[in-house]
């Protein structure tokens, strides 16, 4: 477990010095300011602002299924190209604490990044007379923070099956998108239907976390592909090793 | 410290190493000799738990390298071919890392003393990327040596260095053989010679011949060669240093302008042939012995190996 810590720490670390990670901050920030500005904009002009701290969640979910994949790319891959995967895989590290260590990193760093993203609700909670509905913001955040685990989980796993972190980018962006499909195939009839409904990756959150429904189905969905893929990517790296 | 037996790994359907069997002991220097691809690297990345091999065992310290890998990996101080590096942190983070991935005690005393050794100690602070080649390469080297590691794994150690760097890291490899065991490759024959108590000369995947490097001289020379020039009157010379005792042939080379004297085994004929040349009036320039190099051991090894195939 120490080992876990130790490379995460360096990869959280890494991300402030890194140009990539701002360019990301900035982008999602950018994005998220200016929907929000418009929202609250056009809502005094009419007169109508709905209390709601969600306001910025919605798209946010959007962005980051582009963000994530740029954050993980390289976690891996980029171990594999320069070589320091040899130094890793020659240190006493097992191959769990590598790819866990890594996505714990990715985590951290994302999650400073929504924690900052709080500030709207605030804001808005200021404006806003009685205030806005907290359990419903926070049910919101915490589906966002498990879907964000998931999509870095998933990230990390494309990433040690790729030697360069541009095609490992392009391969998560679209597995993310894959699985984002795949739930719209669960509005049909049928147990395939079902199936498609139950694997989608977004759907857990908007249909249910998002609305303020705390289900103990959809926590498990998120934390049982987390684990999956990060399973799935000791494997990987472990098969690395047999080539 | 470090036993294989019966070592195969095979790519694909294409062996990288058959069959190979040695072992170091603790305080040796052995030698991997080899031309590129032979299968050093791959020796290497199977002794330090980087990939299992298809068949066949190795131990390192009494530990499996397959089935105790990480114990394996604790005692292994190992630098890859291409030095590992993260160019965006500093030597000493980069010590820092490495050495809490590998749980090293005093950590912070450790890396001072590990920039001592390899000489770095004045680019603690500098960024890996902005380093030359040879002091990457040390960097690496104190990367192997911070958690003091009873043996030490080398690929190529002193590959795209200038000669400089060449001396100062063959010197370093020296002084660390004293107390560890060393396992080092290279493919420049001069420098296992030169380091090594022992070498293994590698081909193809297999070893082709092992012994201190002296013998391995001596064994394929069957005999010393001297190599003498004199100012003129060389024809005449030939056939009176032939009659000499201890001498087997003698041969004039006019392309070199001198004449080469094979010696029988175990006999050293220097003093009668320089007698003789001075006795019969003629100017004596040079007279040394050629030996045989390690070059040619190489060569003739690597014929022998395919003819027997």
């Amino acid at each position: 477990m120490r080992n876990v810590w130790t490379i995460a720490s360096r990869e959280f670390r890494l991300y402030f010095i890194s140009p990539l990670a701002y360019a990301i901050a900035a982008s999602v920030f950018l994005i998220l300011g200016g929907i929000f500005f418009i929202n609250i904009y056009f809502g005094v002009q009419s007169g109508n602002i709905s209390p709601d701290g969600r306001m910025v969640m919605g798209p946010l979910v959007t962005i980051m299924v582009f963000a994530t994949p740029a954050l993980t790319m390289r976690l891996l891959a980029d171990e594999q190209r320069m070589g320091t995967l040899e130094l890793l895989l020659t240190a006493p590290v097992r191959d769990w604490e590598l790819v866990v260590g890594k996505w714990l990193g990715s985590l951290g760093f994302m999650t400073a990044l929504l924690a900052v993203t709080w500030v709207y609700p605030l804001i808005m909670h200021q404006m806003a007379d009685p205030g806005i509905d907290q359990g419903l913001l926070v049910s919101a955040y915490l589906g966002l923070f498990l879907l964000t685990a998931c999509m870095l989980a998933l990230g990390v796993l494309v990433s040690s099956l790729f030697d360069n972190p541009l095609p490992a980018f392009f391969a998560t962006l679209g597995l993310l998108l894959g699985l984002w499909i795949l739930g719209g195939l669960g509005s049909g009839s049928g147990a395939w239907s079902e199936l498609a409904g139950y694997l989608g990756l977004v759907d857990h959150f908007y249909n249910n976390l998002y609305r303020g429904i705390l289900s103990l189905t959809d926590i498990l969905y998120y934390v049982s592909m987390t684990i999956l893929a990060l399973f799935v990517g000791a494997q990987a790296i472990q098969a690395r090793r047999w080539r | 410290m470090i036993q294989v037996q019966g070592l195969t790994k095979y790519y694909g359907r294409v062996p990288a190493i058959r069959d190979l069997a040695f072992h170091a002991d603790q305080g040796e220097i052995v030698g991997f000799l080899g031309p590129n691809g032979a299968g050093k690297t791959t020796t290497m990345r199977i002794l330090t738990g980087y990939m299992p091999p298809t068949s066949g065992k190795a131990s390192v310290a009494g530990y499996d390298v397959v089935d105790e890998s990480l114990q394996v990996r604790e005692r292994i101080g190992y630098l890859p071919e291409t030095v590992p590096l993260y160019p965006e942190l500093t030597v000493r983070e980069y010590l820092e890392y490495m050495g809490r991935l590998r749980a090293v005690r005093d950590l912070a005393e450790r890396i001072e003393t590990v920039m001592g050794e390899v000489r770095i100690s004045g680019r603690a602070d500098n960024f890996i990327g902005s380093l030359s080649k040879g002091l990457r390469q040390r960097v690496g080297l104190a990367q192997a040596l911070l958690h003091q590691p009873p043996v030490l794994i080398l690929d190529e150690p002193t590959i795209g260095l200038d000669p400089a760097q060449i001396i100062e890291v063959r010197e370093l490899v020296r002084g660390l053989g004293q107390d560890r065991t060393v396992l080092l490759s290279t493919h420049i024959l001069s420098e296992a010679q030169q380091i090594c108590d022992r070498v293994l000369i590698i081909n193809q995947g297999r070893i082709v011949a092992e012994d201190t490097p002296d013998n391995l001289q001596a064994q394929l020379a069957g005999g010393d060669r001297l190599y003498v020039q004199v100012a003129a009157g060389q024809a005449a010379l030939t056939s009176q240093i032939e009659a000499l005792p201890g001498v087997r042939q003698v041969l004039f080379e006019p392309a070199e302008d001198r004449i080469v004297v094979h010696s029988e085994p175990g006999q050293d004929p220097r003093a009668a042939v320089a007698r003789l040349i001075v006795e019969s009036g003629h100017d004596l320039l040079e007279l040394r012995p050629a030996g045989i190099s390690l070059e040619e051991v190489f060569l003739q090894l690597t014929r022998e190996q395919e003819a027997a195939e």
